[in-house]
């Protein structure tokens, strides 16, 4: 398969508010069961070991119209929820056996509450991920919160989820992970090659799909990438930041790519990339699960930095090691954990002497110009002055 | 109009004027006394174990909530505003920010010290965080985290409790040692958190009292007051015990003499509709927005906001036996820490034990932890209880999202409806 091939099947499946292709597969086979997770991080070895499906729901995007959604949250608040429930009351998950709300902020966790009254039959469960990073105090209470949610998955699949059921889900995701990472640093790497457009609806699909098909995927599509002969551009390098949760519409990447802008690190669809390493095979799997979380994962503003030195320095690092020149900080509106921290971020990539802007999105943005104006102006002015 | 025009102070309100005054002047003289200071924040505050290490106590929403009053958030938010802060975002944050960089000024004239070091006590808010993130950015001082899960199934779990225990004794006890100087002693502990216990007692007899008809306190407005020295920095000493024993004085003579809650403006005479509110209060308004109120004759006889800091109508107790699994529960039992069908309970409740015509929820711009989910609950409240809800939206501290007229249009509507309800019932019968 060639690139636009691979492109067009994962954005029809992005696309598909109706989730056919997880409904076929939930179809196949009986005791098959769907899971569904809002952003940012669950942990989906557990789901696959019980042989059912960790189904990505983020929003619903720029093709769906909020109708009943909006009955239920004010105008100050972000989008995600309101299309969520919409999603909800419209049907479009009535095959959805379990939903998982992980700790994000206070919308999402108000969420799981909306979610118990309003969908009585779906067992919905808020799932906390620890903010507290030492070994044995997170990570122990983070082993015992994993063995709660491996039961009430148990229960609710009636799949028993063995070590060795566990075992194998960490290596597909290992290698999914690896997969994901990789084809990240090919990006970096040849930017032009791989635009942040198709890895987004790629990285869309792949929480929507069996994790062995996405493996497979992304290996077809790196191959097919390499191969292609794109031109190269005199594109600025930037780093997008802030875009964890509510995703932004697929134009506005198109948008700021099209502005002259190369994104060669992004925090869109983040938990398939949540971890760092390598989750350990041998042992016990809930606590390598444990342990990899709390010493190996992303930073992003759902998570507490514990030390004033290290806040931010992840972003900085990122920046370096993909050669960026500049970082767009594109938040959700009414989106408090990236709003807060971005006054803090943007003091930590100055210190660095990167440069930055700032703008603010949802899920629904029409208007593409003003941030093609201003990526655009961002980008010529990194050519310019930089 | 039915409130009289002479003001009335009452003893339980000077007595704890001077609390709160003594304590603005503990802290801004801390340089000169050499205590230690530790800021933190309402819900979920640890204020027996920081008094422990003889430290004192600094609440940056409550200092948020004195500007407001004063009417000097509208421009520390634009302080912030002007520094980079999103103009969606909490504003207690940013008056806070905004304060700092105007000099950090104590409704005493005297200037905030610095803290020694910032209990991030994260319950039920996820603002919390990301605040003293950025408050440990200005101060650079040593930040210790308890995180307290969340009931997202309207329990707490064996696991929850030992995970914020194990951060007591591993890093919250070890920091405040080593910052104070002072070795840590649990039986001062238990002593003080046999005060808090007495203390809390005190406070949910004072809350109930809202049962009766006319009830004799404002269980919103005037109950800010009553869980003031409860939720800031005096839960755990002999002040607010002795404080809760003079206010149950006054509000015994109250009901005995079948008297109304006293009000800015004198007693209120009238009650003609009893609402249990939702959501915490407009500060930069708080005097006009309390007479909207009273000048309908409409009095709040319980609401959430008044066990943001502490579910003691709910059975709750410090328990000087098990002090550090005590601070852990009641850590996790902050109202906001509740997922939404138990909040829906708790105002159901609400609504039957005191009698209450309808629900109110003031939806709060700034304030997703509140806010978040309002609606679906104001329409399962009616469900349940038949009772008419409303809903109006302010915000805390920012003077910008304060809109007297569509408020006040808001409430006459509501209070017309419960109106035409109680007609409709008599007409029906």
């Amino acid at each position: 398969m060639g690139t636009q091939e691979i492109v067009a099947k994962c954005q029809a499946i992005f696309e598909d508010l109706n989730f056919t292709h997880a409904r076929e597969w939930k179809k196949a086979a009986p005791n098959r069961k769907v899971i569904g997770f809002m952003p940012v991080y669950v942990p989906l070895e557990l789901i696959h070991a019980a042989n059912a499906l960790p189904l990505g729901i983020m929003g619903g995007g720029d093709q769906m119209e909020v109708i009943h959604g909006d009955a239920y949250y004010q105008s100050y608040i972000c989008r995600i929820p309101r299309s969520t429930i919409e999603l909800g009351v419209t049907g479009r998950l009535d095959f959805v056996d379990m939903m998982l709300f992980p700790f994000v902020c206070d919308v999402i966790r108000n969420l799981s509450g909306i979610w118990k009254m309003m969908f009585p039959n779906v067992v919905s469960r808020f799932f906390d991920t620890p903010q507290n990073f030492e070994e044995k105090i997170g990570g122990t209470y983070y082993e015992h919160e994993l063995l709660e949610l491996k039961e009430a998955i148990e229960q609710t699949t009636g799949n028993k989820i063995t070590d060795d059921a566990l075992r194998n889900s960490i290596k597909l995701y290992n290698e999914n992970r690896k997969l994901i990472w990789g084809l990240y640093d090919a990006r970096a790497k040849e930017p032009w090659k791989f635009p942040t457009w198709e890895l987004y609806v790629i990285m869309r699909a792949g929480i929507m799909m069996p994790v062995e098909e996405h493996n497979q995927l992304l290996k077809d599509y790196a191959a097919a990438a390499h191969q292609e002969d794109r031109p190269k551009r005199d594109n600025s390098r930037i780093v997008l930041n802030g875009s964890f949760c509510e995703q932004p519409p697929l134009n506005l990447i198109k948008s700021i790519e099209m502005a002259g802008c190369y994104v060669v690190d992004d925090d869109y669809v983040l938990v398939n990339r949540f971890l760092t390493s390598d989750v350990p095979v041998e042992g016990d799997p809930l606590k390598n699960l444990s342990l990899t979380y709390i010493k190996h994962s992303v930073e992003t503003a759902c998570k507490y930095v514990p030390k004033e030195e290290d806040k931010g320095q992840y972003l900085v690092e990122r920046i370096k090691k993909c050669g960026a020149e500049g970082v767009i900080f594109a938040a959700p509106s009414f989106c408090d954990p990236a709003l807060l921290d971005r006054p803090m971020l943007s003091h930590r990539v100055t210190e660095h002497n990167i440069p930055s802007i700032s703008f603010k999105y949802a899920e629904n943005s029409g208007q593409m110009q003003p941030i093609r104006e201003q990526a655009g102006t961002f980008a010529d002015s990194i050519k310019l002055w930089n | 109009m039915s409130a009289d025009k002479n003001v009335i102070k009452e003893e339980s309100m000077i007595i704890q004027k001077e609390m709160i005054s003594r304590n603005y002047d503990a802290i801004t003289s801390k340089m000169e006394t050499g205590r230690k200071m530790a800021s933190t924040f309402v819900p979920g505050n640890l204020n027996e174990l920081v008094r422990c290490f003889d430290m004192l106590n600094n609440l940056p929403e409550i200092n948020a909530i004195q500007a407001g009053m004063r009417k000097l958030t509208g421009g520390y938010i634009m302080e912030a505003e002007k520094g980079g802060h999103s103009e969606d975002v909490c504003t207690y944050v940013k008056a806070d920010i905004g304060q700092l960089g105007k000099g950090n000024i104590a409704p005493n004239g005297k200037p905030y010290p610095d803290p020694d070091v910032l209990l991030l006590s994260y319950t039920g808010c996820y603002t919390f965080m990301k605040w003293f993130e950025l408050l440990r950015e200005q101060y650079k001082c040593p930040t210790v985290m308890i995180h307290v899960p969340y009931q997202g199934d309207g329990n707490w779990t064996m696991n929850m409790r030992d995970y914020i225990v194990k951060q007591l004794k591993d890093e919250v006890i070890p920091t405040f040692e080593k910052i104070s100087g002072v070795k840590f002693d649990i039986d001062r502990l238990r002593e003080m958190m046999a005060l808090s216990a007495k203390a809390e007692d005190d406070l949910v007899w004072v809350i109930e009292t809202a049962k009766h008809k006319p009830s004799p306190i404002d269980a919103y407005f005037g109950a800010v007051y009553y869980v003031g020295p409860i939720f800031s920095a005096f839960r755990g000493t002999q002040e607010a015990v002795d404080y809760y024993k003079v206010l149950k004085k006054e509000i015994q003579y109250r009901i005995d003499n079948k008297m109304g809650p006293i009000t800015p403006e004198g007693e209120m005479k009238e009650q003609k509709y009893r609402i249990v509110v939702e959501g915490p209060p407009n500060w930069t308004n708080f005097r006009e927005f309390w007479k909207m109120f009273y000048d309908e004759g409409a009095v709040v006889v319980a609401s959430s906001y008044s066990k943001v800091g502490g579910t003691y109508d709910m059975g709750f107790r410090h328990d000087p036996k098990n002090p550090l699994e005590s601070l852990a529960e009641y850590c996790l039992g902050c109202y906001t820490n509740r997922n939404l069908p138990t909040r829906v309970e708790i105002l159901e409740k609400y609504i039957n034990d005191y009698e209450a015509d309808g629900l109110l929820t003031n939806s709060i711009k700034s304030c997703n932890s509140f806010s978040a989910g309002q609606l679906m609950m104001m329409r399962e409240v009616e469900k349940r209880t038949g009772k008419p809800g409303a809903f109006i939206e302010t915000d805390l501290v920012d003077p910008r999202y304060f809109s007297a007229a569509n408020v006040k249009n808001r409430l006459e509507s509501y209070f017309q409806m419960i109106e035409q309800k109680r007609r409709g019932v008599k007409s029906a019968a």
